[in-house]
């Protein structure tokens, strides 16, 4: 009893620690996907470096692909993209990225100054694909499989790390 | 007094946030007003606190403008709220629907407030049955800095 006093305190404190500690691990901006392990949202839109090429949902069928939202407006894209570049040269998937919100010149440009990583870009000018797949924060990074169903959403920054750990692994069970 | 007078300035500038709302000029009121209602219980994804109706960001107008044209296609207001959540997830709800996943969201508080109450009255019992020679005696009260109330 007499110890109780002292140690109960003592064990709202701890809780408390971890509780914040927690806290301070979770990041708000990573609100989890609907859209996981449903089918991908269909689409149907022109390439960004051919506006007379259209590319529909269901002509990436049967492969496993990945989706990475991007723009040239976007900040954080450009601290990604070289890894997306690097990553691309392992040819582990075909990348498809998603020209959000943006104009062909400004996203072409952007391409040729910065490298190239995706066999085609899609072009989503309103935006209107985007809110499909539930985009808010560009780059946003979706994994495919060969049904058409989402795997896995990465929203922000592809890091060295989230590649290894997590991307690398599912596909190649994915395509195991 | 005092606090009256802080109550009114912030109740000020509540108001004034609320006549800021930015929301798209459409033709038929109606609409509008449900509008802003739908959107009102939408959480902007950009700007975690801030309701869609609220936001200037990007996104939040695009999704006003969507939520505007399906009113327009003859939506109902449970059809939008479900072609929200279905891309955003329920995240975006600032009425989160009761699931497993919300249950001590929902009634956490509802359990904490009658536990701490119980608590409470389990100290104050405690003490009330302490005999005086338990407590400090009062301190004789000294003109000073001590007489300084808050």
């Amino acid at each position: 009893m007499k110890y109780l006093k002292f140690l109960l305190p003592l064990g709202v404190f701890l809780g408390l620690v971890v509780f914040l500690a927690a806290g301070l691990k979770l990041n708000p901006r990573e609100v989890p996907s609907p859209l996981i392990d449903k089918p991908a949202p269909a689409f149907s839109l022109t390439q960004l470096e051919n506006p007379a090429q259209t590319i529909r949902r269901d002509d990436l069928l049967g492969k496993v692909w990945m989706l990475n939202v991007w723009a040239s407006w976007c900040v954080a894209c450009r601290q990604e993209h070289p890894l997306l570049v690097k990553f691309a040269q392992s040819k582990l998937l075909p990348i498809y990225g998603l020209n959000y919100k943006d104009s062909r010149p400004d996203g072409l440009q952007w391409l040729a100054r910065f490298g190239n990583p995706y066999d085609a870009s899609l072009f989503d000018q309103d935006g209107r694909v985007g809110i499909d797949w539930g985009v808010y924060g560009v780059p946003e990074t979706f994994i495919i499989d060969r049904q058409g169903v989402v795997r896995f959403k990465h929203i922000g920054p592809l890091t060295p790390d989230v590649i290894r750990s997590r991307i690398e692994p599912l596909v190649r069970k994915l395509n195991g | 007094m005092a606090k009256l007078i802080w109550v009114l300035f912030f109740s000020a500038f509540a108001l004034l946030g609320h006549a800021k709302e930015a929301v798209l000029a459409a033709q038929d009121p109606v609409l509008e007003a449900r509008m802003v209602r739908i959107t009102s219980e939408l959480r902007c994804l950009v700007c975690q606190n801030q309701t869609i109706a609220d936001s200037h960001a990007a996104l939040a107008v695009d999704l006003r403008n969507q939520v505007m044209e399906q009113l327009q296609q003859g939506q109902s207001d449970q059809q939008i709220i479900d072609y929200m959540t279905a891309r955003y997830g329920d995240f975006v709800l600032y009425r989160p629907p009761l699931k497993a996943s919300t249950v001590v969201l929902w009634f956490g508080p509802g359990l904490l407030l009658p536990i701490s109450l119980a608590a409470l009255f389990v100290v104050l019992r405690r003490r009330s049955r302490l005999p005086p020679e338990a407590f400090d005696p009062d301190e004789p009260e000294t003109p000073g800095p001590e007489a300084h109330r808050h």
